[in-house]
């Protein structure tokens, strides 16, 4: 009996999870202020050409974000299979372009403007002949700094 | 009687769960993006008022047509050997005025680095990532030889540097000291990339 009293009393203390929220508060702000809030859909197939020399994009106050490649599944029915541009949440056809890129670029605070520069995000599937139409219209308009919009790897698995 | 204690405390032990059901719901609903991409400068639309005369040997041209196949300088090439070629044409210094050079100064390729321009052009028909590839293989040219040299005066990447330079994290104090060496490095191997149309006369 006397051994099993001791037993009681050296019983380990429960451990405080007082400081559990905490932890987790602190994990919760970090991921909030890691992580970009996307809200944007995508409505065009698009998975990027892979690339090796490709820079990080810094800032994300001062991108047009231009979407190219075939209308996604189920939307086929609808409007074909020919690439699509997307700017914004719409459908944009070649002549709109400069108005709607231009509109982006009213939206965006004035100190940013200077700066701000196109995201080329096109399938890799498209063909060059709607990027050289829509890098005519970015001239027009002098939208001059672009980026084509790549995923890290290897580049030679892009022409298999 | 008065109450001994003051107010009972609230039991803070379902405070985690709710933490934990943020922390839940913050994860589902973002994704972290990791854009990157391969930055280009477009040419301004009218052209400059004199027309400029650049030798030929100072222009590498590289053609893309619609099937992907690429033809260097009047000649068939892998895709695979366009980064050597392409270095080979810029590190040339035909004309002995760049010392820090390392090529085979032919007199027939380019003169030096900041001469040196290569054309691309392609079809319209050409695919897109195709046309990627090719980007990245010369602008991997550009890196490559500018690394070479970061490493040489610095002793470090040019691709780490640029991008720490360009990090808006990056403290002013360190940014400011890494401008003149970034731009050193690129005024020694400029990148002259040019999808205008350039005319043979």
């Amino acid at each position: 009996m006397s051994s099993l009293r001791t037993f009681r009393k050296n019983k380990l203390p429960a451990i405080s999870t007082a400081s559990l929220p905490d932890i987790v508060f602190i994990l919760l702000f970090f991921f909030m202020t890691v992580v970009t809030i996307n809200n944007q859909q995508i409505m065009v197939e698009n998975t990027l050409p892979l690339a090796t020399e490709a820079e990080r994009l810094m800032k994300v106050d001062n991108i047009i974000e231009i979407y190219v490649g075939k209308p996604k599944d189920g939307q086929e029915t609808l409007l074909g299979t020919a690439p699509r541009i997307q700017l914004g949440n719409t459908f944009v056809s070649m002549d709109q372009i400069a108005s709607n890129a231009l509109r982006e670029l009213y939206l965006m605070p004035e100190h940013l403007r200077k700066s701000a520069m196109v995201s080329i995000k096109a399938d890799k599937t498209i063909k060059m002949g709607i990027i050289l139409d829509l890098k005519e219209e970015l001239q027009s308009i002098n939208l001059l700094k672009i980026n084509y919009t790549t995923v890290q790897g290897d580049v030679f698995q892009n022409i298999e | 009687m008065p109450r001994r204690k003051g107010a009972p405390e609230v039991n803070a032990g379902s405070m985690a769960d709710i933490a934990f059901l943020l922390l839940i719901f913050f994860l589902v609903t973002t994704t972290i993006e990791t854009d990157a991409g391969l930055d280009r400068m477009l040419p301004p639309i009218e052209p400059p008022d004199q027309d400029v005369v650049i030798k030929q040997k100072n222009i590498f041209t590289v053609n893309i047509n619609r099937s992907g196949q690429l033809l260097v300088e009047e000649e068939l090439m892998d895709l695979r050997k366009l980064r050597d070629a392409a270095i080979a044409f810029l590190d040339n210094g035909g004309d002995g005025t760049c010392n820090y050079c390392r090529g085979r100064k032919d007199a027939s390729s380019s003169d030096n680095p900041t001469k040196a321009i290569i054309s691309l052009k392609n079809d319209r028909e050409t695919k897109y990532s195709t046309y990627i590839t090719v980007q990245n293989e010369l602008v991997g040219a550009y890196n490559d030889l500018r690394n070479r040299e970061a490493q040489r005066l610095f002793g470090q990447d040019f691709v780490d540097m640029e991008a720490e330079f360009l990090n808006p994290e990056t403290p002013s104090a360190i940014r400011d000291d890494l401008k003149p060496k970034v731009k050193r490095i690129q005024d020694l191997f400029p990148q002259k990339l040019s999808e205008a149309e350039t005319s043979v006369n």
